[in-house]
Formats: structure tokens, C-alpha cells, sequence
């Protein structure tokens, strides 16, 4: 497989929600080593392809591929089995606990020998862990021990996307990273972006900001009304050209 | 900055622990004056026999407590398995050890019932266990029978709240316990640096290990000039210390916090967190059962009002008071057994003054609106702090 070939395709994609037609046959693709910006008005279905792909949702109509091969994803398990891992725009985080207990949530290091019984935590290796982890990314974050409710937004944020790292997946979908972020921690987030792109990761951001979008994405892709409204390269477009194309304004022109 | 970070954590965490044990000094002091037979070794001991059936309840509340939610039923559940253990020892003749096995599993039985209830149906804790709290009250009544008490005579029951070691005994267990913390705190230690995290400076852990050695020294010996040590006492602190390293050191404590934090959380990062509520009111029935017996074992008796008035209420008070919060997520178990101290000092202290119920009562309960004021004004400035 050639390193651009695509990592996940979406081919196609059709939701319904009783009678409301949320994806109309919708397509696009990202590949390894790629950002791509998921931008649209409210309701145009970018929640829901998400979903969808990340196995929320079932899809009607259409099909998804990964790595070249036809994949079915019903369930959150499937898409997670598969390689693609969501961070939602809640995070998901628990705020009691520290920064460690956060990342390894649900999948902790048990200890070896005696305290393989109780099932005892293997704090020491854990936290060597998410130190490495943390530091190739490049996030820093005060103490691994302070609890995360004490942390930034921006810092928040970054935890999680670092914890969708652990199962060492291929494509990250991020739903509204750098909503409700000042602008030194959209800036984090965003370098934060970078460097997944630099493992060679698929990351498909999903935004309302332009700016950032613009700032990361090497490719924008646009849904309006459950359609996809057009794909462009980052570098050769405009910010008022997206405009158009979220808003339909320039429809007839470009028909 | 990670310096500084730790020398915060060790303040606020230790300020949190300090005000209650100032507040107990407090408490001794001022009983102390009025009377001074409060601080003799025999009141003292007494004052460990009387904590012992509490604190032993309050350690599974803490498991509860920790989900963010209640248990009403331990009083009931306490004194209903004490009346299995009585009924089948007494009257049918079992052997202890079976009777008391029966006891425990009848409380473990009506916790993991309970809590599966309340996590399968989606109804309020409290409701649930205030349903449970009627319900096995009737239980106990039906158990009992007419007689409407029952005295327990055999020496392996009462023997629980009524064996004291001799002093040799004694220092041999304060021995134990400082090898064992020495060995854990530095174990620790050492595995931390092999993994190359920065680790607590080792004169501070060393402070720890004395300060340890010194409150076990002084207990053994305040203990060892009236009666001994007591079995009953050595049971809930390995209670407490067991039940502390499945809560902060295993996979399984580690979830009862997240789902305590955020269940949502939780749930999305794969626990079953079902499973973990019905094995924390499971642990929760478990422990009343325990110590219901050892009020029994203490009382020599099960009677109609076993497990009954103010007991639930001490229960459920004593870890919040020592700083287990009522809204989950926030807490420890050893919070149980300094809670309980407290409240059995009180409670001690007011009998030795010879006050009234009614003031005893009051008492209790201004202590507990108190510590839960405190608990919700914490809450409140982590809220507004906490978030940028």
C-alpha cells in the first residue's frame, strides 16, 4: 500500500433519522500523515458522520473502507478494534482523578507477581508511560498527579486526545478541539494536531473555526444540508470560498 | 515546578486529614477537663470496643459513598445478619464459624441484590436501601421469632469483641505493623526510582515510618496497661487497611472512583460500571453484616432493636466527617475508622459526663451538618477553582 493511499474512505454514506435524510450519500477520505477539516453549518451532519464512523450510529446506505478493505463498524468496539479513535467535544474525563488514572482509564496496568490476585495497579509503570507519551508529544502539563478538574481547557484537551493515543490507533476524529479555548491553548491544541499528522496519523478535525481549520487542515472538507459541498486543498483556497460553500452561497457560480 | 507541585499536594492533602485529627485532639482535650478519667486506658479501650461495629459498617459506606451514593440499609442489614448468626448458632446448634459464614453471606446477598436493583432499574440509592431499611427490619423481627431475643453464649462468638492479648502479644503486633508499613512505603519508593519517576524525598518517608511506628507504640502501650490489645480492634484496622488497597492500589477501586467522578466517563472508557456498583453495595452489605455481629458478639445478645436507632446514622456520618465526600469520587477508607473515632468519642465522652440522650443527639448532629457543610463548601470552591 502506497503511503497515500487512503486510510479511511467513506464511500456514499447515507443516515436517516425518521424522516430526516442527516447524510445524503456523502463521501470522503483521509489518509495517513493527513489533517483534514470537517467543517459546516449547524445540523449540516457533521456530528453524525462522525458517529457514524466512530460506530454510534449505523450507517443506511453506502460503505466505509479501511486500509483498502470493506469494514463494518456497529458498534464503538468495532471502530476502536479497527484503529479509529474518537475524542468527543466532552472529553470524557474524570475529573476526580489525576492525569495518569485518566489516560490508562479502563485499560490499567496490572502489577506483576503477588499483586496479579487483587489485580493491583502498576502505578510506576503507568505513569513512565504516559510521561513518555506526554513528552513525544510534546504536552506539558504541570504534574501527571494532579487531578485533571484542576487542569486548563486546553490542557484537558490535550489529555484526552494523548489517552485516544494509548490503543494505537491509525485515524483520530476530534470533535471541536479548540471550542471554548483561549487562544494560547487553541494554540497547543492545534500544534498538539501537527504532531499526530507527523506519526503519520489520519486526523479528521471537526470545526466551527475557520481559522483553525485553516491553520491545521491540509484538506477542507464541506457539509451543508447532509451533503458533502466540495473538498479543497487547504493551501488553494479561501477563506470566503468555504464561506460560500457552508452557506451555498456560491452554488450556482460553481454549478 | 513538580517540587513545588508535591509540596502543595502533601499541605492540602495532609491539611484536609490534620483538621480532623485536630478536631479529635480538640474533642479529648475538652472531655479530658471535665472529667479526667476520658484519656485512662480502660476508657480507652472501651472506646475502641465501642468503634469497632461502627467503623466496620462505615467501611463499606465509604464504598458507597465513593459511587456518589447511599446506603439506608446497613443498620437493618447489620442487625438482621447478627440474628442469622444468633438463630443458627443458638437454636439450630450450627457451628460458629458456619453461622457466622451464613451471616456474612446474607448481608453480602441483600448488598449485591440491593445494588442491583438500583443500577438495573435506574431507582435512587436511597430509595432502594430505604425500602431495603423497612424491609430487613421485618426480616429481623421474622428471624427472631417470638422470643424477640436471643442471648448468645458460645465462646467463639462473644470472643470476637471480648478477647484482649497479653502484652507480650501486644508489642509483637506493633512490631509487625511497623516492618510491614517500613517495607511497603519503601518498596514503593524503590520501584519508583527503578522507573525513573521523580520520588519523595526519603526523609519525608522516613517521617512517615516514625510518625507510624510512634501511634502504634503509644496505642499497644496506652492498650497493654488496662486489658491488652483487642482482637476486635486488630480486626477492623486490617479491615481498614485491607479494604484501603482495593479502593487506591487495585483495577477495581481505581473504578469505583471514575464511576464515583463520572459515570458517563467511565462508561465510555469500557468499565462495566454496573458491575462495579452492584460489587459496591455488595461490599457495603458485606461490612454491615460483619459488624453487626460484632455488636451482637459485643452485646452477647441479638434483639429486636439490633442494628437499630442511631447506628445507621453513625455509620454514614463518621467517614463524611473525616472527609469522604457525599458526592462521589472524593474519599478514603481509612476515613471510616478516624470518623468513627471521632463520633465514639463524643458519644464516649457525653456518657462520662452523664449527659441526656437529648443532648447527646443534638450533638451528634450538629457534628454531622457540620463536617457536611465543609464537605459541600469543598466542593464548591474545587468547582470554582477547578475549570478555567
Amino acid at each position: 500500500m502506497s503511503a497515500n493511499a487512503p486510510l479511511l474512505e467513506v464511500d456514499g454514506v447515507s443516515k436517516r433519522f425518521g424522516p430526516v435524510l442527516a447524510l445524503d450519500r456523502v463521501d470522503f477520505e483521509v489518509c495517513a500523515g493527513e489533517v483534514i477539516g470537517l467543517v459546516g453549518d449547524n445540523g449540516a451532519g457533521k456530528s453524525t458522520l462522525v458517529k457514524t464512523i466512530a460506530g454510534i450510529y449505523s450507517l443506511d446506505d453506502g460503505e466505509v473502507r479501511f486500509a483498502g478493505e470493506r469494514v463494518s463498524i456497529s458498534r464503538p468496539q468495532d471502530a476502536t478494534a479497527l484503529g479509529i479513535a474518537t475524542v468527543y467535544q466532552d472529553l470524557a474525563l474524570c475529573d476526580n482523578l489525576d492525569v495518569v488514572a485518566n489516560l490508562f482509564l479502563g485499560r490499567e496496568e496490572i502489577s506483576q507477581g503477588p499483586g496479579l490476585v487483587s489485580r493491583e495497579l502498576d502505578e510506576a509503570k503507568m505513569e513512565h508511560q504516559t510521561e513518555e507519551l506526554l513528552s513525544g508529544l510534546a504536552v506539558t502539563i504541570p504534574s501527571l498527579r494532579s487531578e485533571v478538574g484542576t487542569l486548563s481547557g486546553g490542557q484537558r484537551q490535550q489529555v484526552a486526545v494523548a489517552r485516544s493515543l494509548l490503543g494505537e490507533p491509525r485515524v483520530v476524529l476530534l470533535d471541536e478541539p479548540t471550542a471554548a479555548l483561549g487562544v494560547a491553548q487553541t494554540a497547543q491544541v492545534l500544534e498538539l494536531i501537527r504532531r499526530l499528522r507527523e506519526r503519520g496519523l489520519g486526523v479528521v478535525v471537526i470545526s466551527h473555526n475557520l481559522v483553525d481549520v485553516f491553520e491545521v487542515a491540509d484538506r477542507i472538507v464541506v457539509l451543508r444540508l447532509g451533503r458533502a459541498a466540495g473538498s479543497f486543498d487547504a493551501e488553494g483556497t479561501t477563506e470566503e470560498h468555504i464561506v460560500s460553500a457552508i452557506t451555498g452561497a456560491g452554488e450556482r457560480n460553481d454549478k | 515546578m513538580t517540587r513545588r507541585e508535591t509540596l502543595r499536594r502533601f499541605v492540602q492533602g495532609d491539611l484536609a486529614s490534620l483538621r480532623v485529627v485536630l478536631g479529635l485532639a480538640v474533642i479529648w482535650i475538652i472531655f479530658q477537663t471535665q472529667n479526667d478519667r476520658f484519656l485512662s486506658a480502660e476508657n480507652l479501650t472501651n472506646l475502641m470496643l465501642q468503634i469497632t461495629a461502627v467503623g466496620l459498617i462505615s467501611i463499606g459506606i465509604v464504598y458507597v459513598l465513593l459511587l456518589g451514593e447511599i446506603d439506608l440499609s446497613v443498620g437493618a442489614v447489620s442487625g438482621l445478619a447478627a440474628a442469622v448468626v444468633a438463630v443458627l448458632n443458638v437454636k439450630h446448634g450450627w457451628n460458629p464459624y458456619l453461622a457466622i459464614a451464613a451471616g456474612v453471606a446474607t448481608g453480602m446477598a441483600i448488598g449485591v441484590l440491593q445494588g442491583f436493583l438500583f443500577s438495573r432499574f435506574g431507582v435512587p440509592s436511597f430509595v432502594v436501601t430505604l425500602a431495603g431499611l423497612l424491609a430487613w427490619q421485618g426480616a429481623l423481627l421474622q428471624v427472631l421469632g417470638s422470643t424477640g431475643s436471643i442471648n448468645i453464649t458460645d465462646p467463639k462468638i462473644t470472643g470476637l469483641a471480648n478477647t484482649f492479648y497479653s502484652d507480650t502479644v501486644g508489642w509483637i503486633f506493633a512490631a509487625v505493623v511497623i516492618a510491614l508499613y517500613t517495607g511497603v512505603v519503601f518498596a514503593n519508593h524503590r520501584r519508583r526510582v527503578a522507573a525513573g519517576l521523580d520520588a519523595e524525598n526519603p526523609a519525608m518517608l522516613a517521617l512517615r515510618v516514625v510518625l507510624v511506628a510512634a501511634v502504634a507504640i503509644v496505642v499497644v502501650a496506652v492498650l497493654n496497661s488496662d486489658r491488652g490489645v483487642p482482637l476486635a480492634l486488630l480486626i477492623l484496622i486490617a479491615f481498614v487497611v485491607g479494604m484501603e488497597y482495593v479502593a487506591k492500589r487495585t483495577k477495581f477501586g481505581r473504578h469505583v472512583f471514575a464511576v464515583g467522578g463520572s459515570a458517563e466517563a467511565a462508561r465510555r472508557a469500557g468499565i462495566a460500571i454496573n458491575r462495579v456498583r452492584i460489587a459496591a453495595f455488595g461490599i457495603a452489605g458485606t461490612m454491615a453484616a460483619i459488624g453487626g455481629i460484632f455488636a451482637a458478639s459485643r452485646l452477647l445478645a441479638v434483639n429486636q432493636n439490633s442494628g437499630g436507632s442511631e447506628l445507621l446514622l453513625l455509620a454514614i456520618a463518621g467517614p463524611v466527617i473525616a472527609g469522604t465526600s457525599l458526592f462521589g469520587g472524593r474519599g478514603a477508607v481509612w476515613t471510616a475508622l478516624l470518623g468513627a473515632l471521632v463520633i465514639g468519642s463524643i458519644s464516649n465522652g457525653m456518657d462520662l459526663l452523664a449527659l441526656s440522650s437529648a443532648v447527646k443527639f443534638m450533638v451528634t448532629g450538629g457534628v454531622l451538618l457540620l463536617a457536611v457543610i465543609v464537605d459541600a463548601i469543598a466542593r464548591q470552591q474545587r468547582q470554582a477553582a477547578g475549570r478555567v
